[in-house]
């Protein structure tokens, strides 16, 4: 298991360091500095291995996040750890800086005595952790307090703590959405995916037990056969096929296996219900057309035109074109259509932003880039252009279907909860080569 | 509010400061100080020195404070044992406090001081934990047994915690069980022999309860446990896997890669045609592709456990190659590894899809992945053979570029698909000599100078290229003076006229100048061959090579087993064995995938005729050599069993000969290939298939393994009245020929042993002593397996019968015909030569029934080309008489069908080496003729195959 922990700032500098197991000496703390932060040349594996010691790391910024090990360990498990311890300090405290760590260490120290225990990860859930580990200590509790806060650490259902209230239940539901593309110079879809997030804000009272719905091809197929649906003729149509879905801790999972259905007791507050992935009839919100043109040795033209693709009267915004330039780019001369386009020297890309923009329009730029004569042989790689935008609906289709909600030992009822729900698309790798 | 501060105190005399601090009677200023001395332990300052003043702050009934005393004490107990002591107290008086996080930090803290005095201390509150009425406090003492058993496992098991810790695993509370199988989990592995962890059916059932429950970290100790079960049977196995299958929408990919652990493993007890089978490789794919849109850590390590993935079951992700596609953004180190698989998964049906894409990666930046890229273009061209040319031609195109190390990477690429398609694309060898100059890397120029040897015939300017490289011969690494050695050797073998100086020259340059004793010998070899037999040396120079297999780095298969699992650890994130990177007893126990239900061999065996790209059929057999000279160099000393280890030696050096230095020109490439496929160091020739582990213990064992073999037939065979054919003896040596000793003699198979009776006859005057028998390299590789057992002197006119066990694990050379055997005999008169054939029914051994499916599949995927048809006259058998004698013979019958009154017997032969001989025997009832059609990877054994087939029937 784990051997030990340790944060580092840039300099290399130890910020925290705690060791769990006698395998692991002050010196692992020296070797991972000397090899790895300090190394030259850049980071080759997420894993080192020095002197039979196994490093793994992640980096936050600055910082640097280091489990060390002697031992076969679970490798997707520790970095999970890592992940997720980095997860409970931003709950805690905020962004992980060196400043934060510095003066929250004592709090550090306390949460990794807490949530791994000889290297065994133990309950990371921030609902759970902050009922018991804070900064005020835990002096005036009573005896029921105690036992419900050990049975909820170590309970079935560690994410959320009985005897929650509110006036007014409430639940909002954003469909986040990531659109991924890499297409060719000639238009042709080489790949594209659509990753999405389901993130729930719940503030319900009780230990409420809620039900998602969505328009997944498979449920909607099995409606549709039995023939109990409201509207067959329209879902089939409507339904995607969602091609894998993982789900936050929450949701029994071996119901879904067997009914699909998703079903759980949310924890209280914001969390990250499922996420999935879809590649089937992805509706592409730009295409972008690109035309470079080498003329001599010493100038290129550039043309770039984006469509956009969806229904007129929804709006995209914040979107940015980025067109790379080559490196011995000596000066750019841009006219764009709309919005504002700029060369960028320290990017060597000539970024076009446009604020706003409606479904169906379409809107090009072009640019003449002048180069420096060089007598470097390797011919400019052509980075690909790449795109980012937001737009307000789901790229994928998704719709949500329903989000019931029932809790019998209150008095409320799936009527009294307050629904939002809300989409949006953004770009992911949205990317087309020229 | 700010703890930073204490970061930063760094003044002289602050220890005696701290001292006074912590000594002081206000709370406050007491938790500030230890706080200044826990932020000075972390930067590595030694506060050792104020242990009793910390010690003295452990009695409060502030938390906060309590626990970083904790802290301090957990790292400086050590370094201080006797005034830990002074702790024990309050730690067994936190052990009893009303408050279960109190109790749960005391237990948990006194774990980690690995002071023996405070042990000691520490069993009797453990015992209490253990079975407190408070979940919290159990998880954590669970885990604590673990510490301890690392402290002092001896107390642990006098105090009988393992027994305890075990009846956790039924604990109502999910997480206690999930730390009690952690803890168990652990501690058995440094137990490899022991019972620990009893899994049954029951322990099982109960873990896959708790498997619903519990955390997500829960999740993972529990299916990592799980996945070192082996199931009774299919059905078990497979009522597992449905539990196990709804882990793989989990969120953490760490849960998604242990389940896929335990699928992978317990799927190979599942039967290949079950319904369930092909579910469950289809409900595999999905959440591998997810893992890819984790954090770029996680995707390395999925990465890297998708490579071993692809390897074990390709099917799964056989169409998922867009997924695999480099985005520009990644980090190099998943760039890398994404590269690995998109070759893996490379067929005809995307090679133009991946070629356009690693065109592009070609222009990429950074210099290690681009040359992957180029690496990979050559890798697509060897093993999809209908993108070779569109392989070429983009080489060429990046030839085109100039930048160095492109071209240098195409060159080596090239190299290697000269070797897979001779006489195909030598056309570009201009396009690459005009780039001889810029090749600076060695194995480039190793590469080049290759190409300019193998083809000197057709540059015309050879020997000017050959010779601008011997300026310098002294300042070029190892591997291109051998390469520029063979090569200009292979010139002058080619144009002799025009090189006799060149040739000199080299070999004065090697032989005396140098002081590598590679180049010397290799040097000298040549020489002597030059010098004594140009014929001979053409013939080992220029001799043909053998082809290069498609598939250069695939991992062993019992590696790869092993990695399979150890899916999700640090083991297969390394490509590597736990035992070569972790210390100590833990890890070095191998694990196994388990055997499939129903079937007897091992769990691999079935794949290998499936699995085409892994058997390369041209190579199976090297090609000939010069015979001769072997064997007169053949030390005839009486033959012990331990031949086939001296072997290896005297097989290297003649490989070298051979190849003509194609080892080193291969570079680590062909090291691993020869280890990897051959199993063994003397099969380092290339030998297709892995022989099988059984002729080695035969060989082994020869005395005792008639009979255990007869014991096996027993249990094998169940209508097997007839036995294999043997035919008589023959003359083999007339006496004529060897000063009066006539050897005459056959071959049988008996019990899985092989065989060879000879009759010696003395028709000489005097007594003959001193018997001993050795044979030349062979196509199967048979040599005996124990010296000639003629005890008593042979006097005139007296006849002896001897019989002689024989391995098959002898040096394989491809012999003309297939089943020649040259044989020397010694006695006290001389050495005698001659050679035999043996029937090939020999080498068919017990184990050689397909299964059904496998041999559907096989068949089907021998391309039509390997297909030969004959004719077995005048045989008056019905079909089951045929095939009950052809049983007797290791030829069995799989299925029978009839057709129109036509039967169709579907027959399967395994030969020692582990090639597979499919047939299918026509027979028409009152028709003596039978039709026989023979697939075999290796279709020069066809004929050799059908002739036993006649041999069988026959008599």
């Amino acid at each position: 298991m784990i051997g030990g922990l340790f944060i580092y700032n840039h300099k290399g500098e130890v910020l925290i360091s705690r060791v769990y197991r006698d395998d692991i000496g002050r010196n692992a703390v020296d070797a991972f500095r000397v090899n790895v932060i300090h190394a030259r040349q850049q980071v080759r594996s997420p894993v080192t291995n020095i002197a039979r010691t196994s490093f793994f790391h992640v980096k936050r910024s600055n910082i640097w996040l280091a489990a060390v090990t002697k031992q076969n360990v679970n490798a997707a498990m520790v970095f999970e750890f890592l992940y997720k311890m980095c997860d409970v300090m931003t709950a805690y405290f905020g962004k992980i800086s060196e400043e934060n760590i510095k003066n929250n260490f004592v709090l550090i120290y306390e949460l990794l005595d807490e949530i791994l225990d000889f290297g065994y990860p133990q309950n990371s859930e921030t609902g759970a952790l902050k009922t018991f580990i804070t900064q005020q200590g835990i002096k005036g509790q009573t005896k029921e307090e105690q036992s419900q806060i050990t049975s909820q650490v170590t309970g079935q259902i560690g994410w959320r703590r009985e005897g929650i209230k509110y006036r007014r239940n409430e639940l909002f539901l954003d469909v986040l959405e990531s659109v991924n593309l890499l297409m060719s110079p000639q238009g042709q879809v080489l790949s594209a995916h659509v990753s999405g997030r389901v993130v729930m804000k719940s503030y319900l009272s009780g230990m409420p037990e809620c039900k998602f719905g969505m328009n997944d091809k498979i449920v909607i197929d099995k409606q549709g056969k039995g023939g109990t649906t409201d509207d067959p003729g329209k879902s089939g149509k409507q339904s995607i096929a969602i091609d894998d879905c993982t789900f936050h801790q929450c949701v029994r999972l071996s119901k879904f296996d067997s009914e699909r259905s998703i079903s759980f007791i949310p924890p209280d507050g914001e969390y990250e219900l499922m996420r999935y992935r879809t590649t089937k009839d992805i509706i592409l919100p730009f295409r972008v057309i690109p035309l470079v043109r080498e003329v001599g040795r010493t100038k290129l033209e550039v043309k770039v035109v984006i469509k956009s693709n969806f229904k007129p009267s929804l709006l995209a915004q914040k979107i940015e074109v980025r067109i790379p330039t080559p490196l011995n780019t000596s000066g750019v001369q841009v006219i764009c259509m709309k919005g504002k386009a700029k060369y960028k020297a320290s990017e060597n890309a000539i970024v076009w932003k446009i604020k706003r923009m409606a479904g169906m329009k379409e809107s090009q730029i072009s640019a003449e880039i002048e180069l420096l004569p060089t007598n470097d042989k390797k011919k400019w790689a052509r980075p690909p252009i790449s795109m980012n935008f937001e737009v307000p609906f789901a790229p994928s289709g998704l719709k949500v279907r329903y989000l019931k909600v029932f809790e019998s030992k209150l008095n409320y009822s799936d009527h009294d909860v307050i629904k939002w729900v809300r989409y949006i698309g953004r770009s992911g790798i949205y990317e087309t080569r020229c | 509010m700010t703890d930073s501060k204490y970061f930063t105190t760094t003044k002289k005399g602050e220890i005696f400061e701290l001292k006074a601090e912590l000594n002081s009677d206000k709370k406050e200023k007491k938790k500030e100080a230890v706080k200044k001395v826990i932020a000075s332990m972390t930067v590595g300052k030694d506060v050792s020195a104020l242990f009793p003043d910390v010690v003295n702050c452990m009695q409060t009934d502030n938390l906060e404070l309590k626990k970083l005393v904790y802290l301090y004490l957990m790292n400086y107990a050590k370094s201080q044992p006797d005034m830990a002591i002074m702790a024990v107290n309050t730690f067994v008086k936190d052990c009893e406090d009303p408050n279960p996080l109190i109790r749960a930090l005391a237990v948990r803290t006194m774990g980690c001081i690995r002071v023996d005095k405070i042990t000691e201390y520490l069993c009797e509150p453990l015992r209490k934990c253990l079975k407190d009425e408070d979940p919290y406090v159990r998880k954590t003492a669970a885990v604590c047994v673990a510490k301890l058993h690392d402290i002092n496992a001896q107390l642990v098991e006098d105090q009988g915690f393992l027994d305890t810790l075990k009846d956790l695993i039924s604990d109502s509370n999910p997480m206690v069980v999930a730390n009690a199988v952690a803890a168990l989990s652990e501690i058995a592995e440094s137990h490899p022999n022991s019972n620990l962890l009893d899994l049954n059916p029951q322990t099982i059932n109960k873990l896959l309860t708790a498997l619903n429950e519990c955390t997500e970290w829960g999740q993972i100790f529990i299916l990592d446990c799980l996945a070192n079960y082996t199931p009774r049977d299919d059905r078990e196995s497979q009522s597992i896997c449905e539990r196990v299958t709804p882990r793989l929408s989990h969120a953490n990919s760490a849960v998604v890669l242990s389940a896929v652990k335990v699928l992978m493993k317990f799927m190979e007890m599942l039967p290949k045609d079950l319904d369930y089978y092909g579910t469950l490789l289809k409900k595999l794919a999905p959440p591998l592709v997810t893992l890819l849109s984790a954090e770029p850590e996680l995707q390395y390590v999925a990465l890297r456990n998708i490579n071993l993935i692809v390897q074990k079951r390709p099917e799964i992700l056989k169409h998922e190659m867009k997924v695999f596609f480099v985005k520009y953004n990644d980090p190099i180190y998943v760039k890398l590894e994404k590269l690995d698989i998109m070759i893996r998964l490379a067929s005809q049906a995307n090679i133009a899809q991946v070629l356009a894409e690693l065109k592009e990666y070609a222009t990429e930046v950074d210099v290690d992945f681009v040359r992957k890229a180029v690496r990979a273009i050559g890798r697509c061209a060897i093993k999809v053979e209908q993108s070779a040319e569109r392989c070429v031609s983009t080489l060429l195109d990046l030839i085109q570029t100039k930048v160095n190390y492109v071209v240098q990477e195409a060159i080596v690429v090239i190299k290697d698909i000269f070797r897979k398609y001779p006489n195909k694309y030598e056309s570009v060898i201009a396009t690459l000599c005009e780039n001889l100059d810029s090749l600076d890397e060695p194995e480039a120029r190793a590469a080049m100078i290759w190409i300019v040897g193998e083809y000197a015939e057709r540059i015309d300017n050879a020997d000017e290229l050959l010779e601008s490289f011997l300026e310098g011969f002294h300042d070029e690494s190892t591997q291109v003076q051998l390469q520029l050695l063979t090569a200009i050797v292979k010139l002058f073998l080619k144009k002799p006229t025009e090189t006799q100086e060149l040739v000199q020259q080299v070999l004065s340059l090697a032989t005396q100048d140098s002081d590598n004793p590679d180049l010397r010998d290799r040097g000298y070899i040549y020489w002597r061959l030059l010098s004594t037999d140009p014929v001979a040396a053409k013939e080992v120079v220029l001799a043909e090579k053998p082809l290069i297999s498609e598939e250069t780095d695939l991992i062993e298969p019992t590696l790869l087993e092993e990695l399979i699992c150890h899916i999700g650890t640090l083991a297969s994130v390394y490509h590597k064995p736990p035992s070569a990177f972790v210390e100590g007893s833990r890890g070095v126990q191998h694990k196994r995938l388990p055997a499939r239900a129903g079937s007897g061999e091992s769990a691999e065996s079935p794949d290998v005729g499936q699995s085409g790209p892994a058997e390369a059929p041209p190579a199976v057999i090297p090609s000939q050599g010069d015979l001769l000279g072997d064997l007169l160099n053949l030390d005839l000393a009486p033959p012990t069993a331990t031949i086939p280890s001296v072997q290896p030696s005297m097989q290297m050096g003649a490989m070298d000969l051979l190849g003509g230095g194609l080892d080193s020109l291969m570079g680590d490439e062909s090291d691993t290939l020869g280890g990897d496929i051959g199993g063994s160091p003397s099969m380092g020739a290339g030998l297709g298939a892995a022989p099988a582990a059984m002729p080695a213990a035969l060989g082994s064992a020869p005395a005792v393994g008639g009979g255990l073999g007869d014991l096996f037939d027993l249990g094998g065979g169940v209508g097997m009245p007839t036995g294999a054919y043997v035919a008589p003896k023959t003359v083999w040596l007339p006496a004529m020929k060897a000063k009066g000793l006539e050897i005459s003699g056959t071959f049988a198979r008996r019990g899985g042993i092989i065989q060879m009776d000879l009759s010696l006859t003395n028709k000489a005057m005097s007594v003959m002593t001193d018997f001993a028998i050795q044979f030349n390299r062979n196509s199967f590789g048979l040599a005996p397996a124990g010296p000639l057992q003629v005890l008593t002197p042979l006097s005139p006119n007296q006849t002896i019968d001897v019989s002689l066990p024989l391995s098959t694990s002898g040096p394989v050379m491809k012999m003309e015909p297939l089943n020649n055997l040259q044989v020397a005999v010694k006695n006290n008169i001389d050495v005698f030569y001659f050679s035999c054939q043996y029937p090939l029914s020999l080498l068919f051994v017990e184990d050689g029934k397909m299964e059904r499916q496998v041999f559907l599949a096989t068949w089907k995927d021998i391309p039509n080309d390997n297909e030969a048809q004959f004719q077995i006259k005048d045989i008056h058998l019905n079909s089951d008489a045929a095939s009950n004698k052809l049983q007797g013979s290791n030829i069995f019958t799989i299925a029978k069908r009839t057709v129109e009154g036509q039967d169709m017997l579907y027959q399967s032969v395994k030969l020692t080496n582990a090639i597979w001989v499919l047939a299918e025997m026509r027979i028409q009832t009152g028709n003596p003729n039978y039709t026989l059609s023979i697939k075999c990877r290796a279709p020069e054994v066809s004929q050799f195959v059908y002739q036993c087939y006649e041999l069988v029937l026959k008599n």
